[in-house]
C-alpha cells in the first residue's frame, strides 16, 4: 500500500498526480475463504480490517452486492458520539469513540474526524431529568458529558432561539464536547484500502442469493458469482438482515423503516457543533463545504424504497426553523433516504446464531454510524474466536427470549 | 404520500391521518402463563419484515379511529388492498396477484359487469 503523506503529495505533483495506485484491488472471487463479511458497508469493512490487524485472519472476502459504502454508511447525516445511558451501550459506543479518536493514524486515511460537540437539547421538565440523568451515568462510564444552561447553549450556538417566547422553550442540554462528525465515505473507503492492504479481498457486484447450511452448520455462500465457501460468515447487512436471515431459515427482531437526511445549499460558516433535539424532533450540524446536514425521523412503516415520505421532511423542517429561524428561507438541495433495521430496545444485535458459524451484527437502526469501528473491533474478535466478545455479550439475540434488554430508547431517541 | 382507502370509513384519506402499527395477524398467545420464553419472545418481538408483499395494521386516527390491515409492497410501496379486522387478505406473497379461486371469481364479476346483460 502506498501510505499518504504530505510529502507523497507534493511527489505526486511533480507528475500531476496521474500515478496514484488504486485504493483497493478488483479481485475475482476464490473458491474458499476462512471467514466471509457479508455486507460492504461500513462495520463490514471495519469487520474485516480488524480481523485482519489483529486477529492475522486475513483470507477474508467482504461480499457486496453493490459498491463499497453505498447504503446507509453513505447516506447517514455522519455524527459521532457516545453518551448512551445504559452501561453495556455506553461500553459499546465509547469503545468505539477511543477508535474514532485515533482512526485517521490508524488507517492512515483523513476520515476527517471532528470533534466539534454534540448538544441534545431538552425542551420540557421530563427532558431536563432525562439529560441530568443521562449526564450523571454518563460521567459514572468516564465519558465526559455535562449539563448546560440555556446561557451557555447561547454562548456556544448564538444563533439559536433560545428565548422564552419559543414555541418548546429551550430549559437545557447535555453536551459531550469529544463527539462531533466524521467524514462518512472516507470511513468506508479508509478501511477498505487498509482491509485491502492486508490481504482482505473486496468483492463488490456480488450478491449472496441463499447459504450453503448443512447440519445446522453454514459451510458457505451462494452469489450471483458462484459459490464461496467458508466456515465462518458474518452478516452485516444493515436494512437486508431480515433477508438474509430469512434465507438461512430463522427470523429476526428487526423491523426495517426508511430513515431520510437532507443536505441545504452551501452557506458561510454558521453552526461550528451538532445540536439535536428528540423533543421537536431534529437534528442538524455543517459540513465543512457548508451544506447544513438536516437528519429526519423514520417512516413508521416498513419499507425497503431508499426514499422517505414527504410528511416526515414537513415535521423535521417544522422543527428546524422552531430552533434556528434564521433558517427559515434556507432551500434544501438534496433528500434521500436509508434503510435501517430497528431493534426493539434500540440496541444493537451483536451474535451468534441458530445455524453454527454464522453471525449477524445488525439491529443499528437509526443510529450505526457512530459505532463503525467499534462495531468492527468486536464483531472481528466475535469471529475470530468464536465467543462473543465482553463488550458484544449483552447484545446477544437470545436477550429477547430471556428479557434482559438494553433499553436505549431515551438515549437513541431521536433518530441520529 | 400515501393515499389510504380506509375500509370502515369507505374513503381514501391522506396518509397523515393513518398511523401504521406494525405486522398484522400476530395472534395473541390463547394461554401467555402456558408459553415458553422462546414462545413469548417470538410473540412480543420477532417480526416477519419481508422485502415484498406485507401485511400491515394500520389505524386511523385522526378519522374514524379503527384499526384495519394493508397488504402493500415494502419495495414499490403500491398498496394492494385494504381490508377489516378479521377478514383475510386477498394478496399475499404466495399468490402476489390474488388467490386464485378468489381471483378467477373476481375476474368473473368483472367480466360479466362488463359484458353487461346476461341472463
Amino acid at each position: 500500500m502506498q501510505r499518504y503523506s504530505g510529502f507523497g503529495l507534493a511527489k505526486h505533483a511533480l507528475n500531476h498526480h496521474e500515478n496514484w495506485e488504486r485504493q483497493w484491488r478488483n479481485p475475482t472471487p476464490k473458491k474458499q475463504y476462512d471467514v466471509i463479511i457479508v455486507g460492504g458497508g461500513g462495520h463490514g469493512l471495519a469487520t474485516a480490517y480488524y480481523l485482519a490487524k489483529e486477529h492475522g485472519i486475513t483470507n477474508v472476502a467482504v461480499v457486496e452486492k453493490g459498491w463499497l459504502g453505498g447504503g446507509n454508511t453513505a447516506r447517514n447525516t455522519t455524527i459521532v458520539r457516545s453518551n448512551y445511558l445504559w452501561d453495556e451501550a455506553a461500553a459499546l459506543y465509547e469503545h468505539s469513540m477511543k477508535l474514532w479518536e485515533g482512526l485517521s493514524q490508524d488507517l492512515n486515511y483523513n476520515v476527517m474526524f471532528s470533534q466539534r460537540g454534540v448538544m441534545n437539547l431538552a425542551h420540557t421538565l421530563q427532558d431536563m431529568r432525562d439529560v441530568q440523568r443521562r449526564v450523571n451515568a454518563n460521567r459514572l462510564n468516564g465519558i465526559d458529558s455535562v449539563v448546560l444552561t440555556p446561557e451557555e447553549i447561547q454562548e456556544i450556538v448564538p444563533i439559536m432561539d433560545c428565548s422564552k417566547n419559543a414555541r418548546y422553550p429551550i430549559l437545557g442540554a447535555s453536551w459531550q464536547p469529544r463527539a462531533g462528525v466524521a467524514r462518512h465515505d472516507a470511513v468506508a473507503w479508509g478501511f477498505a484500502r487498509a482491509a485491502d492492504a492486508l490481504g482482505v479481498d473486496i468483492l463488490q457486484n456480488t450478491e449472496v442469493t441463499g447459504f450453503k447450511i448443512r447440519d445446522g452448520r453454514v459451510y458457505g455462500v451462494h452469489t450471483n458469482r458462484g459459490d464461496i465457501e467458508a466456515r465462518t460468515v458474518g452478516c452485516v447487512a444493515a436494512g437486508n438482515s431480515g433477508v438474509l436471515a430469512k434465507m438461512a431459515g430463522f427470523r429476526l427482531p428487526l423491523e426495517s423503516h426508511p430513515l431520510q437526511a437532507l443536505v441545504s445549499e452551501p452557506l458561510k460558516p454558521v453552526l461550528d457543533t451538532v445540536v439535536m433535539s428528540n423533543h421537536v424532533h431534529g437534528y442538524i450540524s455543517q459540513t465543512d463545504k457548508g451544506d447544513l446536514v438536516i437528519g429526519a425521523g423514520i417512516d413508521g412503516y416498513n419499507g425497503y424504497g431508499q426514499r422517505g415520505s414527504y410528511p416526515t421532511v414537513e415535521h423535521t423542517l417544522q422543527a428546524i426553523v422552531e430552533m434556528f429561524p434564521i433558517f427559515s428561507r434556507v432551500r434544501m438541495n438534496r433528500q434521500w433516504g436509508g434503510i435501517v433495521d430497528t431493534c426493539p430496545d434500540a440496541c444493537p444485535i451483536l451474535s451468534a446464531t441458530p445455524v453454527k458459524g454464522l453471525f449477524f451484527n445488525c439491529g443499528w437502526g437509526t443510529g450505526g454510524f457512530k459505532a463503525t469501528p467499534g462495531s468492527g473491533h468486536v464483531f472481528a474478535w466475535t469471529l475470530a474466536k468464536n465467543q462473543a466478545h465482553p463488550i458484544a455479550a449483552p447484545f446477544s439475540i437470545d436477550r429477547f427470549h430471556t428479557g434482559a434488554l438494553v433499553d436505549e430508547h431515551g438515549a437513541a431517541g431521536v433518530a441520529h | 404520500m400515501f393515499l389510504i382507502y380506509c375500509p370502515y370509513c369507505e374513503e381514501h384519506r391522506e396518509e397523515e391521518e393513518f398511523h401504521p402499527k406494525g405486522q398484522a395477524h400476530i395472534a395473541r398467545p390463547a394461554d401467555p402463563e402456558a408459553c415458553s420464553d422462546e414462545q413469548w419472545g417470538d410473540y412480543l418481538f420477532f417480526r416477519d419484515n419481508p422485502r415484498g408483499i406485507h401485511h400491515e395494521l394500520w389505524v386511523h386516527a385522526v378519522g374514524c379511529r379503527k384499526f384495519f390491515n394493508i397488504t402493500r409492497n415494502t419495495v414499490s410501496y403500491e398498496i394492494l388492498e385494504t381490508y377489516r379486522m378479521g377478514e383475510q387478505p386477498r394478496f399475499t406473497a404466495e399468490y402476489p396477484e390474488g388467490k386464485p379461486a378468489e381471483a378467477a371469481a373476481a375476474r368473473a364479476e368483472e367480466v360479466e359487469r362488463q359484458e353487461g346483460v346476461k341472463a
